[in-house]
């Protein structure tokens, strides 16, 4: 007996070791609508600076003189420039984009869900082009038509920040539930779950990431969008820009546009705050 | 018991079917292999079974282990599937859930109470050579050879006596898919299921069916027979070209080392004086010897030419042995380890490391021959 022969056989004993490696990963049918996230640097620096500039803006705008009976004065009617104002606008502004954005989510979430279902799909387009009629129209002139029925006030203001909601919604809700891997729906299926089952077990969880960035986005664009709800007699911080411009008065603008901007940042953070405590650390795997 | 009866699945707005006319049965506790190129309907022959997909024409039976026979064109889909093991090629574990919720998917839709189905998830976590503390992991935590153990784990979970797999090793590099096929094979000498075991692989197909059936284009079976069988006698162009030249060397799939070995091998003892060795090489015209210690456990090997001329002990010229095959390891994994380690020869091994034989090439080369000759027997007869 050699000890190192293994005369006969050469070559290697497994030639064909094939194997099929993951798929890449799968696009969704209707893309998807991300918003890139203000991280904590940003959040714990720019919202204070801001702030501060807010502060002193409005400070200032409360020394400067208003000559009783000016155009000035009639125009601000009773209004009063000052930290109660503010705080009024800023209620006012956090009313709008909370109900309209809560109505989104529950009209959307049903809608987005329905056009990923046997028999729903063929409407999918159908019905995002209408979710799309919100975002592609510009959003004052929405306000102008809804006026047309709806008069003016906080009602027409939340309808059009409503519609303006919708599409981010439900493109990411069906874009969340088409994203999940094939086979694991597949697998559910053949171990006997039912459609239901799958729906709310699987296919909910494994889509809420990409659902809860849609209503994340919807609320940061309302926050900037709401500030043209004044125009109607909405209230909210636009009620600053809209006021300050026949006036001349730059620094209650600034004061309007600076706290929307602070708004929309603060929201974007504190949602993806939110959004860290409720996704699971292994949905994202 | 699963049975195909003239079984034909046509998809809508196609010409040709996908499963053409298909009839054969998996008798009782049998894996049977669904083989053949892209495109020959074996994935769709086996959604047949738990009507992921319903059969144009045909009925399919499945038997339980009371013998009771059912059509499963006449059950509930989802009463079907819960009472069919599944386990497909992605595994499709539940990335959101627990290895123990995963696992207990089937049971706790059964109706199992929650200790049960902890105390079930945990046999079978064990069963799988895992430790306890996986079950509270989530499926990124594990390697792709253990997501892949949970998927078989998860199918077997409420033990149902049919299961469906759909290329369940493709997901690992082939060293891990060995490994666990070779488990699932052992697995399978307890459980003992009925399996339909979808595969693109021929050498796959031989190694983990009892009966391969090999499916051409167009979903049209070419040969439903044992491996043995179909590799010695192809019943036509098409099989004997998928199965490939290299048929006589695939036969190694199908015979065990502890078929072919030497049961009685000469063996040095570590206690053993040089001397004594020496001489016992001499005799039987060796260049090497394994040493085994007492209880006859595997301690490593001694070469001529380092013990000539020394006194002493065999263990302190000794060497420690590479590698040693498992008992009931098939010639073809035997063989690739020999070439890998680069021995003639190599201990065949229990779990205990106790030496039970010697296997050498021509021992293997041998039993090819011989098993050549014994099918061509067969063919002429």
């Amino acid at each position: 007996m050699d000890e190192k022969s293994v005369s006969g056989y050469s070559g290697s004993v497994d030639p064909d070791e094939e194997f099929s490696l993951q798929p890449a990963k799968k696009k969704g049918l209707f893309g998807r609508f991300d918003f890139p996230s203000v991280n904590d640097v940003l959040g714990w620096t720019v919202i204070p600076v801001l702030m501060i500039i807010v502060v002193m803006l409005v400070y200032s705008q409360m020394l400067l003189p208003i000559e009783p009976g000016s155009m000035e004065a009639n125009m601000m009617g009773s209004w009063e420039v000052g930290f109660g104002s503010v705080l009024d606008a800023a209620v006012e502004h956090l009313r709008l984009i909370l109900i309209s954005t809560g109505l989104a989510i529950a009209v959307a979430v049903p809608a987005g869900i329905l056009i990923t279902r046997q028999g729903f799909r063929d409407f999918s387009g159908l019905i995002l082009g209408v979710a799309n009629i919100g975002q592609s129209v510009p959003s004052i002139a929405i306000l102008a038509v809804a006026m047309g029925f709806l008069g003016i006030g906080a009602k027409t203001a939340i309808f059009a920040l409503w519609l303006y909601a919708l599409l981010p919604i439900v493109r990411n809700t069906a874009t969340g539930i088409e994203e999940v891997d094939p086979n694991i729906i597949e697998a559910a299926t053949g171990m006997g779950m039912t459609n239901r089952q799958i729906l709310l077990q699987i296919e909910l969880p494994l889509a809420f990431p990409v659902m809860f960035a849609g209503m994340r986005t919807a609320a940061v664009i309302n926050v900037g969008t709401a500030a043209l709800g004044a125009f109607i007699g909405a209230g909210g911080f636009g009620t600053f820009i809209i006021t300050g411009i026949p006036l001349s008065r730059e620094r209650m603008i600034l004061v309007g546009a600076i706290l929307t901007a602070v708004l929309a940042v603060l929201m974007d953070w504190i949602l993806g705050k939110v959004e860290d405590r409720l996704v699971a650390p292994t949905a994202r795997a | 018991m699963i049975k195909f009866e003239n079984v034909t699945k046509i998809y809508p707005r196609m010409s040709s079917p996908a499963v053409d006319d298909l009839s054969f049965t998996v008798p009782t506790g049998e894996i049977c292999t669904i083989v053949g190129p892209s495109g020959c309907g074996k994935t769709t022959a086996m959604k047949l079974v738990n009507r992921l997909i319903e059969p144009t024409d045909g009925n399919i039976y499945l038997s339980d282990e009371r013998g009771e026979t059912r059509n499963v064109l006449e059950m509930d889909p989802i009463v079907l599937r819960r009472s069919i093991g599944y386990v497909i090629q992605q595994i499709g574990l539940f990335p959101h859930r627990t290895i123990l919720e995963n696992i207990g998917t089937v049971p706790q839709m059964l109706g199992w109470g929650e200790a049960r189905i902890r105390r079930r998830a945990g046999e079978l976590v064990e069963m799988m050579n895992m430790p306890l503390e996986f079950l509270d992991r989530y499926p990124h935590e594990l390697s792709g050879g253990q997501r892949q153990r949970i998927g078989v784990a998860r199918g077997v979970a409420v033990d149902p006596p049919v299961m469906l797999m759909d290329e369940p090793f493709g997901a690992v590099d082939p060293i891990n898919r060995n490994i666990l096929q070779n488990e699932f094979l052992r697995l399978q000498q307890e459980i003992k299921k009925t399996i339909l075991f979808v595969t693109h692989d021929i050498d796959e197909a031989i190694k983990m069916g009892d009966r391969i059936c090999i499916l051409n284009v167009g979903g049209k079976l070419e040969q439903f027979d044992s491996p043995a069988n179909i590799l010695a006698h192809p019943a036509n162009e098409f099989v004997e070209d998928f199965v490939g030249a290299d048929r006589a060397l695939k036969r190694l799939n199908l015979i065990r080392v502890d078929e072919v070995m030497d049961a009685h091998p000469p063996l040095l003892q570590a206690t053993q004086s040089v001397e004594q060795a020496v001489g016992l090489m001499g005799e039987q015209g060796l260049r090497f010897m394994y040493v085994i210690d007492a209880d006859r456990t595997l301690k490593g090997y001694a070469r001529l030419k380092d013990l000539q001329g020394q006194t002493g002990w065999v263990d302190e010229f000794m060497e420690p042995a590479a590698t040693a095959i498992l008992l009931g390891t098939n010639l073809k994994d035997a063989l690739s380890e020999m070439l890998v380690v680069d021995y003639a020869n190599v201990c065949v091994v229990d779990t205990q490391n106790r030496v039970r034989g010697l296997v050498n090439t021509e021992m293997i080369h041998e039993a090819v021959v011989e098993s050549s000759a014994a099918a061509d027997e067969v063919g002429e007869a």
